[in-house]
């Protein structure tokens, strides 16, 4: 499958990138790893007339604490997350999440900043991101802008990202002592891709459940918090049966995605299987 | 419009102008006449057509040539030195790890990136490492003793992979 033409233009900084997505009449997309656009490209599903790599701009690939955050530049690679010592320190289901992503060619290749901007249904940054209460940072010509990532993801593979904006940075919020985290996901076999993913972060005080964020991906159109389940333990004591209890709230009024791998009600009983699972690694 | 690349494939430098859609395995299969990266699914899901790119395995069906360009790439042809055999080709000739053959070029460049970063690997990690790589004779469990035969020998003769 060959994608149809377009111009390239390698972008030595954001600076420079911006200025290259700023075209009168030019459709220009931004490449990084490639590997959510060059299919995308291949299946003509998209056709923009020129694309702005921006892989190699040093400034935008790191991982570091930034006060009571831990930013992450937007071309850093799922392998660099999934070695991140210091995400495995503060945020495990970072690094967790992105050794379940694709495979190792995959994840030598494919950025988060990609990733997310692509926002595919069955992808697993949104929904990690979303119970992270991460932050997305983009920048264009007119400067800069910080979203919650609950702002960022619009519905099917549509986020807030307007033309002529890069997505520079995430930002994770460091959670409070004795909050645990973990993604869980049972997955397409050959793609990967999440048939249903469930991000969960918990904080358990004094056997109590103080904090609950659980969020989506593979089960809705989008990905999403699921706030039944979250209101459902928030307060409880963490016990299997309150875990259990919780679960069987999920993915409660929304619309299911329903394929060949998974109908509607097989999903809606995995997205409560696995949201058993993830709430059993962080609460139980 | 065209984009100009220069590019250690191999290590032989190659310039050439490619068209900005052109994928890296069609430029290497059809312009370089490097025909040891196969085309399989052509969706990266395959692995058939892995090279290493700067010393990690890529698929080189999800990559435009020009995002290559001043990279070092690796294919399977640049494995064998002085007419013998790298180490990874000769665990798959001793443990039987091809059947028709088709797979094992995206094989042994995974295999190639996984023992780069541990030499010693698990029968586990091997599995892991090879998750993007399919084998449709299913011949995985020779595989990985391919793997595991090339690893013993590299650390026999404490040999570098590359």
């Amino acid at each position: 499958m060959i994608p149809a033409n377009f111009e390239y233009h390698r972008a030595g900084s954001v600076d420079e990138a911006l200025s290259l997505l700023d075209q009168p009449d030019v459709y220009a997309k931004v490449l990084s790893g490639g590997h959510s656009l060059i299919p995308a490209l291949k299946l003509r599903l998209n056709q923009p007339g020129a694309l702005v790599d921006i892989a190699r701009i040093a400034e935008l690939r790191y991982i570091r604490q930034d006060g009571n955050s831990i930013a992450i530049g937007s071309t850093s690679t799922h392998k660099d997350i999934a070695n991140s010592a210091l995400l495995a320190q503060h945020i495990a289901m970072l690094p967790e999440a992105a050794g379940l992503i694709g495979d190792p060619q995959v994840r030598n290749v494919g950025t988060i900043g990609g990733s997310i901007a692509h926002a595919d249904p069955a992808a697993d940054w949104p929904g990690v991101l979303l119970a992270a209460d991460a932050e997305i940072v983009l920048r264009s010509k007119a400067g800069s802008r910080t979203l919650a990532a609950q702002d960022f993801f619009l519905g099917f593979y549509s986020t807030a990202l307007q033309e002529g904006e890069i997505v520079t940075e995430i930002r994770v919020p460091i959670p409070a002592a004795g909050t645990k985290s973990t993604y869980q996901k049972f997955m397409q076999p050959a793609s990967r891709f999440a048939i249903v993913g469930c991000a969960a972060v918990v904080q358990v005080s004094d056997g109590t459940c103080s904090m609950v964020r659980v969020a989506f991906n593979g089960v809705a159109d989008a990905c999403f918090r699921d706030v039944n389940v979250e209101n459902a333990l928030i307060g409880k004591a963490a016990t299997a049966e309150n875990i259990a209890a919780a679960a069987a709230q999920a993915a409660q009024g929304v619309s299911i995605l329903s394929d060949h791998y998974a109908a509607e009600d097989y999903r809606k009983h995995l997205a409560v299987v696995y949201a058993k699972r993830a709430l059993t690694v962080v609460a139980g | 419009m065209s984009v100009k690349i220069s590019v250690s494939i191999n290590g032989k430098k190659y310039t050439s102008e490619v068209e900005p859609r052109q994928l890296l395995v069609y430029h290497l299969r059809e312009a370089l006449a490097l025909t040891g990266s196969h085309v399989g699914c052509d969706t990266s899901s395959c692995g058939a057509c892995t090279v290493l790119v700067d010393g990690q395995a890529v698929k080189s069906c999800t990559t435009l040539a020009a995002q290559v360009d001043g990279c070092n790439v690796i294919t399977v042809e640049g494995l064998a030195k002085n007419g013998n055999l790298h180490p990874i080709q000769e665990g798959f000739k001793e443990e039987h790890g091809l059947q028709c053959g088709f797979c094992t070029p995206g094989m042994i460049m995974a295999a190639a990136d996984l023992l780069q970063n541990n030499p010693d690997p698990s029968e586990t990690e091997i599995r892991h490492a090879l998750e993007g790589n399919f084998c449709r004779c299913t011949g995985y469990h020779n595989i990985v003793r391919s793997i595991q035969w090339a690893a013993n020998k590299l650390k026999e003769t404490n040999a570098a992979v590359l």
